[in-house]
């Protein structure tokens, strides 16, 4: 930090420096009226421009940390619903699109490397590549809010909703991914189903979900191998909501719940990310950034390795269940 | 020791009262838009003022409630919504933002020998989110009011028909208030201390901003995303808080919790601040023990986030984690007790000048060391499965709030209110009014500790009839409090109209708000200060100038 301050910057009264019209825009520009005429972008309260630089990234640095404490609640939830209910994250994790999840991770870790160069091309007054990594910022943090459009559209049809709105269209043992990964486990929930729906013989499928108790008619009870998945996603089991046939875990809609609401807070902050760059991209645009000047960029940068941080957490957590 | 002569390069003010901060510039806009960390104290001090005669309002209309044990003036649905309001007000609207977004945020800057806050774009917008929180609150109140108490638990506030959302909604915002400023102070502190100004030359009002900043920045954020979860708990039913919908209760208590202890030491730490300002300049002494002082703000609020669970003692909480958060409560007492004897030291053999900030400050060591102690009593698991939810916790936590924070408050108030206006307020009618509010504190709140003890139970509407005279007599304080506050109000306005000029020092203080003039000019300071002192050195080279009824440096200077 800088601690040589002269007694020779004095603010003159009356004294005004014609601002450039861009002044206003200055994030922490000051009573712009009373500059001291030692530079366009330096605020009247700060002696230096280094001293500005440093408020600014100290400032940044614990809003980052405010970030943090915010998210930290749901993550807390998170551990705490999934530590309690193990059965409805795996039950839930069935139903995720993996594919558009990785792809959201890659676009974001593009983002961030083009972030971090807009930083470089700032200082070194790059004006052109300093613009051209903002676009690619923006077309990338742009093309992570279209990927989770359609992920939210595809789960919103398959009535994977939060709270009481949660009703899946599918059983998760008809699922794709369920079939894939456990085949036999999918097969014998089917022919459970069957039984409890077509013949009506509620006792005997109760007694087949029910381990503890011996099979009657003519049914063969799998390994116990094969029912674990079954067990494990709360389709049969102490944690279903359905004793007599297979179904799903209970309370299974808070795993959306959660769901939605960390992506969702974490698309905030990329759309808020996105409306702060285009804002610094008009400015790069007009050569407002210098080796003197690029405080803003790089707190925006900042700022959004952080929105980069919170996915790259979000997406094992919500996605990579097993 | 050989102190130097003086702390600073001091600016002889030049004409003094023609260009300061208040006539700078004219017009309403220039208030509401303003980037003067003065101006946006100023205006965040009518705000808190204007919040704190509603809060008391209703806290006036709780007490006449309780005058009798059946109905008195208002049905038990009103009187719920009545103290919710009270508490949430009280909270939220007064003591978070009262001593440091409201007198720190003038004084601080000024204190350190800087030109402004760090943000003062940022200032202006956490001012301006303060506005839009209160409004959401006080929309509650038109809508349907809140009736949860200020706690806002879960499930009852998850299903009550009152407007929730929109008082949690306004909660959230005024939270971000809350951290920008934080925020705002700790940057300030960091990085725009002019030369000369170490970390152990602040004045102690700063080291407790700057504790308390710290909380606000890592608490808030926590409160923030729980009262954002209720909400969406409340709006979507998503179950996460809800038992009917596989939710834990008990999640949202740590979480409120987590939060809103730490949010007791944003309240009382600054307090400790102000305290640490008046009494050595009351006592015409330097202050004993600084450096213990500064750091036990920091110990304290540290040791604040690690105690949440005394609040939830009979939640359902293991007794293991019960014995630990208990045991840490009690390790508080010590930073918190160093302060005490510190400051009672600092009087020791002073010049004790008994003029309203000092009386206040004196009212404060008494009952905010009541309050104190028997938060202690609170913390001991086996009394508190007793007195949880008692009057002994109302009674507890209003010595600690209302007589700490707030009799800080209005002690700072009357120390910098010279300063702020430029005005002197009636010194004897200043002494009547402290002595009002002191006398109607203990009166209102004493009475509530045997009444706790007893087993009155807290928030209830109606009571056995045994209680009766407790708290008639808890009511008849509560008026006298109320018309301590009238007369400072009173007195206060009428200073702005009639009062005496104030001098640059009216009460002799070292510190560097006090080397501006009566009101402080737009730029705080002509020149960088350089600091070459401790702020409560050098009170001996200051001498009474009867003239202008205030201090001026001695012409002969004491080495
Ligand atoms: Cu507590």
């Amino acid at each position: 930090m800088s601690e040589s301050i002269s007694p020779a910057i004095e603010p003159k009264p009356g004294h005004r420096v014609p601002a450039p019209a861009v002044h206003e825009d200055a994030d922490h520009g000051g009573h712009d009226e009373h500059g001291h005429g030692a530079g366009p972008h330096l605020a009247h309260h700060f002696d230096t421009y280094q001293q500005q630089f440093d408020a600014g990234k100290l400032g940044i640095w614990l809003f980052l940390l405010t970030e943090v404490l915010f998210f930290s609640g749901l993550f807390c939830a998170y551990t705490v619903y999934r530590g309690m209910h193990p059965e409805v994250f795996v039950y839930a994790h069935y139903f995720l699109n993996t594919t558009m999840g990785a792809i959201n991770t890659c676009v974001l870790l593009v983002s961030s490397l083009t972030a971090a160069w807009a930083v470089r091309n700032a200082q070194l007054a790059q004006r052109k590549l300093l613009v051209l990594n903002i676009a690619i910022t923006i077309a990338c943090a742009c093309t992570f809010m279209v990927v989770k459009f359609f992920e939210y559209q595809h789960k919103f049809h398959d009535g994977l909703l939060p709270g009481p709105a949660f009703h899946p269209t599918e059983q998760v043992w008809e699922l794709d991914a369920f079939k894939k990964k456990h085949p036999e486990a999918a097969e014998y929930a089917e022919k459970l189903t069957q039984l409890a729906e077509h013949k009506g013989d509620v006792s005997a499928v109760a007694g087949a979900i029910d381990l503890t108790r011996p099979v009657t008619g003519k049914f063969e009870r799998p390994t116990e191998a094969q029912l674990e998945p079954l067990l494990k996603a709360g389709v049969i089991g102490p944690a279903a909501e359905d004793t007599t046939r297979p179904s799903k875990p209970r309370n299974a809609h808070v795993f959306f719940s959660i769901y939605f609401f960390m992506t969702g807070l974490h698309g905030i902050h990329v759309l808020a990310g996105i409306g702060v760059w285009v804002w610094l991209g008009i400015r790069a645009n007009k050569g407002q950034f210098g080796p003197k000047y690029f405080g803003p960029i790089d707190y925006s940068a900042l700022y959004w390795h952080l929105v980069d941080l919170v996915w790259i957490y979000l997406f094992p957590l919500l996605y990579l269940i097993h | 020791m050989a102190a130097p002569s003086t702390t600073v390069d001091v600016v002889a003010p030049r004409s003094s009262g023609s260009d300061n901060y208040l006539t700078h510039d004219k017009g309403v806009l220039s208030w509401i838009f303003t980037l003067d960390h003065k101006r946006i104290g100023v205006m965040y001090l009518c705000s808190v003022l204007t919040a704190f005669a509603l809060g008391g309002f209703f806290a006036l209309l709780v007490r006449t409630e309780l005058l009798t044990p059946q109905r008195t003036i208002m049905d038990h649905d009103t009187y719920n919504q009545m103290f919710t309001l009270h508490g949430a007000i009280m909270v939220f609207l007064v003591i978070i933002p009262g001593i440091p977004a409201a007198l720190g945020n003038i004084i601080m800057p000024l204190q350190l020998g800087a030109k402004d806050v760090a943000f003062p774009r940022l200032n202006l917008a956490s001012y301006h989110l303060w506005i839009v929180g209160a409004l959401f609150m006080l929309s509650s109140l038109a809508i349907n009011a809140v009736d949860t108490g200020w706690t806002f638990y879960t499930p009852y506030s998850t299903t009550t028909s009152t407007a929730v959302v929109p008082a949690a909604f306004g909660a959230f915002i005024l939270g971000f208030s809350s951290i920008f400023t934080g925020l705002n102070f700790i940057v300030t502190m960091h990085k725009l201390r002019p030369p000369g100004m170490t970390w152990f030359r602040l004045p102690l009002f700063c080291w407790a901003l700057y504790s308390t900043a710290l909380i606000q920045v890592l608490a808030t954020p926590v409160i923030g995303i729980t009262l954002l979860m209720m909400i969406v708990e409340r709006t979507l039913h998503i179950g996460i808080f809800d038992p009917m919908l596989g939710g834990d209760p008990v999640l949202f208590q740590h979480f409120f919790w987590f939060y809103s202890h730490p949010a007791v030491y944003i309240m009382i730490v600054p307090a400790f601040g102000v305290i640490g300002e008046i009494i050595p300049v009351f006592s015409r002494k330097r202050i004993f023990g600084y450096k213990f002082i500064a750091v036990s703000s920091l110990a304290i609020a540290f040791l604040g986030f690690l105690v949440w669970g005394h609040h939830m003692f009979v939640s359902g909480q293991s007794v293991l984690a019960g014995t630990i958060f208990s045991a840490i409560t009690f390790l508080i007492a010590i930073p918190t007790a160093i302060k005490v004897f510190n400051w009672i030291t600092t009087m020791y053999k002073g010049v004790i000048h008994l003029d309203t900030p000092m009386l206040y400050a004196l009212a404060f060591l008494w009952v905010f060391t009541i309050g104190g102690l028997t938060g202690i009593f609170l913390a001991v698991m086996s009394v508190d499965v007793h007195l949880h939810d008692t009057y002994f916790v109302v009674a507890h936590f209003h010595y600690v709030m209302m007589g700490g924070a707030i009799t800080a408050f209005m002690g700072g108030l009357h120390y910098w209110w010279p300063k702020f206006t430029g005005k002197m307020y009636e010194e004897k009618v200043g002494r009547v009014g402290a002595a009002l509010v002191f006398v109607g504190l203990n009166v209102t709140f004493f009475p509530q500790f045997i009444l706790g003890s007893r087993g009155m139970p807290r928030r209830y509407y109606n009571y056995l009839p045994e209680f009766q005279p407790l708290h008639v007599l808890s009511t008849l304080g509560a008026y006298t409090l109320g018309i301590g506050f009238l007369l400072t109000a009173f007195y206060l306005y009428k200073s702005l109209k009639s009062g005496k000029t104030a001098p640059m020092n009216p009460w002799g203080g070292a510190t560097l708000e006090w080397h501006c003039s009566s009101p402080p000019p737009y730029y705080n300071f002509h020149k960088p200060p350089v600091v070459t002192a401790g702020p409560y050195d050098g009170y001996e080279n200051l001498m009474y100038d009867e003239t202008i009824s205030g201090y001026v440096p001695r012409k002969e200077k004491i080495v």
